[in-house]
Order: C-alpha cells, then sequence, then structure tokens
C-alpha cells in the first residue's frame, strides 16, 4: 500500500511537469493551430540558465528561476517572430518543417555552448522532506506539485477574467472575426509564445530537480511525452493538458513499477492509442463536426 | 492513342511515338531513366575508385532514405495524412530482415539472392506492421493521426529493444525480455548457435548490401508508386485527399484506399529497412526513432510535397549536406538547421513566390510601352 502511494505520488509528480510543459503545447495549438515541436528545448535551455545562473555564478536560486523564466519567455517570442509569424499564411506542413528546423538549431546551439556533457543539476529545492504515515515525500516533489496546482489556478483566472484572456479565447476561437473586433492578433499569439515558454522554463528547472541529468537533447522526450498528454486531455483545452499531464504521469509511473520499465514509454503511448480511437477528439477535447 | 498510333501507322518514327506518349508516362520514363543515369554515373566513378571513403559510404544509405522519402510521400503527398513513424516500419524491416540474412547464411551462400530474401521478409512484415497500425490509426484524422503514428512509431522502437533472436540448426530461438533481466545465454543455442539481436545492444550483422541492390530497391520504389498514383486506385486516393466527404458520396471506400497507400508505403519503408539494416555490421533500436521519421518528413516537404521528383532529389541532397558542410566542422548541424528553417521560410514567401510572375509583367507593361 506504502509503496503504492509512493508510486501514486511520484506519478503526480512526474505529471504535474508534463502538464506544465502540455500547458504550451495545447495554448499554442489552440490559437496558431501549429504544433510547436521547439517547446521541449525551450524547457532544455530553461535548464541550462538556471543550472548556470545558481550554480555556476551562485545566484540565490528565486533569481536563477527567474531568469530561465524571463531568458525563455524572451527566446519564445524571438522564435515566433522570426521563425513562424512568416509563415502564418503558409501550409501547416511548412510551420512543422520550420519547428523541427528550431528544434534542430536549439539542440545544436545548445550542444556547442555548453558541449554534450551531462551536467549534474542541483535541485533548486532545499526544504526538508516530509513524512506521512511512514510515506516519505520528497521536497522537489512537493514542490512540483504545487507549483503546477498554482500555476493552473493563476493561469485559468487569467484566460477566463482578464481581458488578454478573452482576446486569446477569441483568437483561439476564429482569428479573422478576432482581428475584426479588434484584437491585435499578432501581438495575443507573441503572448501566448511568452506564456507558453516561460512555463517551459519553470517546467525545465522542476524536471532537472527530479532528475537531474542535463544535456542538449533533455528536452526532447519530455516534449514528446507532453505533447501526447496535450493529445491525450484534448489539444487546444486546457483543462485537458492538466488532466492529461497528470493521468500521463501516473501511468508512465505506474507501468515502470509494475510491468516493465523498459516498455513503459510503449505502455503509456498505447493507452493513449487506446484512448484516441474511443475518443478521436482527447478527454476533454471538443468534437468540431466536419461541414461540407 | 490507338487512333493517333493508327494515323501514324505508315512508318511511326521514334520521336513522334514519344510526341503520343501521355504526358505523365513521359515525365515517369524521364524519372525512371534520370535514376538510372545517375546510378551509373555513380556506378563508375565508384569502381574507378574515384569518390571519397566518405560519400562511397553514404551511396547505399542515400538510396535507403530516397526509398523512404518516395515512400513517405505516399502517404503524406498523395494520400494527404501526416505519419511521424514511418521509421518505425524501417526497423521492423531491417531487423526482420536482418533475422532473416543472419540464419539463411548458411542455406543461401551467396550475397545477392540472400539480400533479396531478407529485403521479402522485410517488405512483408513491414506491410503486415503497415496493417496493424493502419486499420485503427486511419480512422483518426489530422493531427490526431500524427500523434498516434508517432507513438506506434515509439512502441515499435521500444518493443524490438526487448526482443533477443538467436538462430541454431533447430531453428530460431526468441525471447521477448520484458523485465530487462534476460540474456543471449537464456535463448538455450547449441554450440554452433549465433545471436542475432541481442536486446539494447542490437544486432551482429554480416554486410551484404551493395549499391547495385539500393538502385534496383529505387526503381521498384517508383514503379510501383507511379502505377499507383496513375491507376484507378490512385485517383481514388487523390480524390479522398482532396475531398473526403464527396469522394465518400461517390461511393468510394475511404478506409480501403487510405489502408491501400499507407500499407503500400510501408512495405515499402521495410524494404529500404532490410537493406539499410544489412549495410552496418551492427545495428540498434534506436537508429530508427522519432528523429529518422522526422527527417524522411523533411525530404518529403523539401522536395515538395505529392512530387516524386522532388523527394528524390532532396533526400540524396539533404543526407550529402552535413558532408558537404564539413568544412564548418562543428557548426555543421547547426548550419542544417538554419538552412531548413530558411528554406521553409524562402519558399513560403508570398513576395518572393510572385516575385518571376511580376517580373514577367513588368517586361510585358516595357513592351506594350512601346508600341506606338
Amino acid at each position: 500500500m506504502i509503496l503504492f502511494l509512493s508510486n501514486l505520488i511520484s506519478g503526480i509528480s512526474l505529471g504535474s511537469v508534463y502538464a506544465l510543459i502540455a500547458l504550451g503545447y495545447t495554448m499554442v495549438y489552440g490559437i496558431a493551430k501549429m504544433l510547436n515541436f521547439a517547446h521541449g528545448d525551450v524547457i532544455m535551455v530553461g535548464g541550462y540558465i538556471c543550472f548556470f545562473a545558481t550554480g555556476q555564478f551562485g545566484l540565490p536560486v528565486p533569481v536563477g528561476v527567474l531568469l530561465s523564466v524571463i531568458v525563455c519567455t524572451v527566446l519564445g517570442v524571438v522564435i515566433e517572430g522570426l521563425a513562424y509569424r512568416p509563415l502564418r499564411q503558409a501550409g501547416s506542413l511548412a510551420v512543422l518543417i520550420t519547428a523541427i528546423g528550431v528544434s534542430y538549431f536549439l539542440q545544436n546551439a545548445a550542444q556547442l555552448l555548453w558541449t554534450s556533457n551531462p551536467k549534474v543539476f542541483t535541485s533548486v529545492v532545499t526544504l526538508p522532506s516530509l513524512s506521512l504515515f511512514g510515506l516519505t515525500i520528497s521536497d522537489e516533489t512537493i514542490v512540483t506539485i504545487l507549483a503546477c496546482i498554482v500555476i493552473m489556478i493563476v493561469l485559468s483566472l487569467f484566460i477566463s477574467r482578464t481581458k488578454l484572456g478573452k482576446a486569446m479565447r477569441a483568437c483561439s476561437e476564429d482569428r479573422a472575426a478576432a482581428q475584426l473586433m479588434g484584437i491585435n492578433v499578432n501581438r495575443t499569439i507573441s503572448l501566448t509564445f511568452a506564456i507558453g515558454s516561460g512555463l517551459a522554463a519553470i517546467a525545465g528547472v522542476l524536471l532537472c530537480s527530479s532528475y537531474p541529468t542535463l544535456m542538449p537533447t533533455t528536452g526532447s522526450m519530455p516534449g514528446i511525452k507532453a505533447f501526447t498528454a496535450a493529445v491525450f486531455g484534448g489539444i487546444g483545452s486546457i483543462p485537458g493538458a492538466f488532466l492529461g499531464g497528470i493521468l500521463l504521469g501516473i501511468i508512465e509511473s505506474m507501468a515502470k513499477a509494475y510491468i516493465s520499465t523498459n516498455l513503459a514509454n510503449s505502455i503509456v503511448f498505447a493507452v493513449l492509442i487506446v484512448v484516441l480511437l474511443v475518443k478521436p477528439s482527447g478527454l476533454l477535447g471538443k468534437y468540431v463536426p466536419e461541414k461540407v | 492513342m490507338k487512333q493517333r498510333q493508327n494515323q501514324n501507322a505508315q512508318a511511326p518514327t521514334l520521336l513522334q511515338r514519344l510526341g503520343g506518349i501521355k504526358k505523365t508516362t513521359r515525365t515517369d520514363f524521364l524519372t525512371y531513366i534520370g535514376v538510372t543515369v545517375v546510378f551509373l554515373v555513380m556506378f563508375v566513378l565508384q569502381g574507378q575508385g574515384q569518390l571519397s571513403n566518405s560519400l562511397s559510404g553514404q551511396l547505399v544509405p542515400i538510396c535507403c532514405y530516397i526509398v523512404m522519402a518516395v515512400s513517405l510521400n505516399l502517404v503524406v503527398g498523395v494520400s494527404g495524412e501526416l505519419s511521424l513513424g514511418h521509421a518505425g516500419f524501417m526497423s521492423v524491416g531491417a531487423f526482420t530482415g536482418v533475422i532473416a540474412a543472419q540464419s539463411l547464411q548458411e542455406a543461401i551462400p551467396a550475397g545477392g539472392p540472400r539480400l533479396l530474401v531478407a529485403i521479402l521478409v522485410g517488405v512483408i512484415f513491414a506491410a503486415l506492421a503497415g496493417v496493424i497500425v493502419g486499420v485503427p490509426v486511419l480512422r483518426l484524422r489530422g493531427d490526431y493521426l500524427a500523434i498516434v503514428t508517432l507513438a506506434f512509431g515509439e512502441i515499435i522502437k521500444e518493443l524490438i529493444n526487448c526482443l533477443i533472436v538467436g538462430w541454431d540448426e533447430n531453428g530460431l530461438h526468441i525471447i521477448f525480455n520484458i523485465s530487462g533481466t534476460q540474456s543471449v545465454n537464456n535463448l538455450g543455442l547449441s554450440e554452433n548457435g549465433i545471436a542475432i539481436i541481442k536486446g539494447a545492444q542490437g544486432a551482429t550483422i554480416t554486410r551484404i548490401s551493395t549499391f547495385l541492390a539500393g538502385y534496383l530497391l529505387i526503381m521498384v520504389t517508383l514503379i510501383v508508386v507511379l502505377n499507383l498514383m496513375r491507376s484507378r486506385s490512385g485517383r481514388a486516393i487523390m480524390a479522398i485527399r482532396d475531398n473526403r466527404i464527396a469522394a465518400e458520396a461517390t461511393g468510394l471506400s475511404v478506409m480501403k484506399y487510405k489502408l491501400m497507400a499507407f500499407v503500400v508505403s510501408a512495405a515499402l519503408a521495410g524494404g529500404a529497412g532490410a537493406l539499410y539494416g544489412l549495410n552496418f555490421s551492427t545495428l540498434v533500436s534506436s537508429t530508427f526513432d522519432f528523429n529518422t521519421s522526422i527527417l524522411v518528413l523533411v525530404f518529403v516537404v523539401l522536395g515538395g510535397i505529392g512530387n516524386i521528383w522532388g523527394s528524390i532529389i532532396s533526400a540524396a541532397v539533404l543526407t550529402l549536406l552535413p558532408e558537404l558542410l564539413r568544412e564548418f566542422d562543428t557548426y555543421r548541424m547547426l548550419v542544417y538547421a538554419i538552412v531548413l528553417i530558411l528554406v521553409m521560410l524562402v519558399t513560403n514567401n508570398e513576395w518572393l513566390r510572385q516575385l518571376p510572375e511580376r517580373v514577367r509583367e513588368r517586361m510585358q507593361e516595357k513592351k506594350g510601352g512601346a508600341r506606338p
């Protein structure tokens, strides 16, 4: 029972990281209708910035995290402006390939700047771990889960209550109509990328705190998994990304503990496939009927 | 066609005959001839030892990637479905092909026929995988289909990673190593037995792939794909791509034709995989990961979606590009990424795209202005 609970909690913790990354995917998809494959590599950049800020330059942890969020936010906006904005009218495949190009670029730039030797990330969380009924929960786990919940609440309030959030919802529903209503679509899309990339930075720091190996390719597999989580929950839906991320984390952790470490990813993907076959638009996705 | 031939029945010269052929047929023949000419040139150059070592080493992989690109184009371009797991089928073909080739070493000592058998085995198993994946997946659409093909690609990679296979006179020994604790010793091979696939360490291979085989595989792929595109089924596939609802309303079975394109594409990828696998002395399943699928997709998109010629050229050029960029040394993959982004930006730029037209208009205006 204790073992089960501890697996469950580590699954929720991993799932929280996936959820944070998936938010970036799902928001960008909702508004720009594009799969931003470079998102996973933004996580990696976030991890590196924090690593150098706190480890190399000895800055305090909050400053390091803030710095990494700022750098990633700027990076996201720059990527969108330089690579994706010129392709706004182009086909979705062209944008996809460009995103892949950006992903290659970030990975190789990171390799040149920081070499491919894995760096050992020192956890940014230095709290005592919690013991409950004989169950030990590490400090990283608690902080990760709390951070994810807080971010989810703030983000939901932002989207539903503020004017900018309303603009984002309008753009994702009908871009042309939003433009006619006086919404600056380009700026709204930039804002979406900024938020998504900022969240990716936080996710990167949390991911590296729990799994402390940092390499130029660190972001790609969590990126793919988070993308899967976004689709799992229904891409374009923010609660869906949260739910999908958490469920994916739990499934992965359970599969690792009870079935096979070698096949954990396969089991995650198999569950995704089954869900999509039963409910083709994801768990919380809206079903849009096709019109003739 | 027939009428025109009858009119020229007296003495149809070669040129007249060529003129009478349908335009698409002519392009297809030009494609075959073009590929053959390039192959002959490279073959002669290789025979004379004029190619650098790195280039000769790339010849077979280039052939494999051309086959991969052309076959993926059948799914992405002709059938209009985005597949992100094409490398999975290559992987199935590669490992089944390798198992066949390694275990038939004594039965078929000659390399050529053994390679042929291996490729056929690869094709058959990849086609089977194509059916298994395609039947559920093709019910989905758009990005959902893309993510599920990606998922299948990753699943295939992990499953193969768990395989331990060996061969002795009693036949094949296969262990599916789920727990990760088993090794080759658990296979129970006899003394003459050989271990073929050792789980995560990959396969040990006697290399038998040749450039000639690569060329032949490309030709077979082209013949299959081009003829499929020009056939009744091909037109049905394209009709479904262009307007699924209209095509369905005319009585076309959407599932049947989509599956046809998907399975043919998977089978060809399996052939390419077998050839690729048998070109190296070791092979691990992570060779065929998500990045490989993406790489092939990049070939297809850069070459022009639905354009077979484009796929061939871009697969060849982009495989060689990192080699050609060697003078940039450590920066070459960075340059590759930048080239990729720039090409996408330039080819999709409205202003640049309309440039030739505007220049022509300008020229005509000038001509018109000169008129009194």
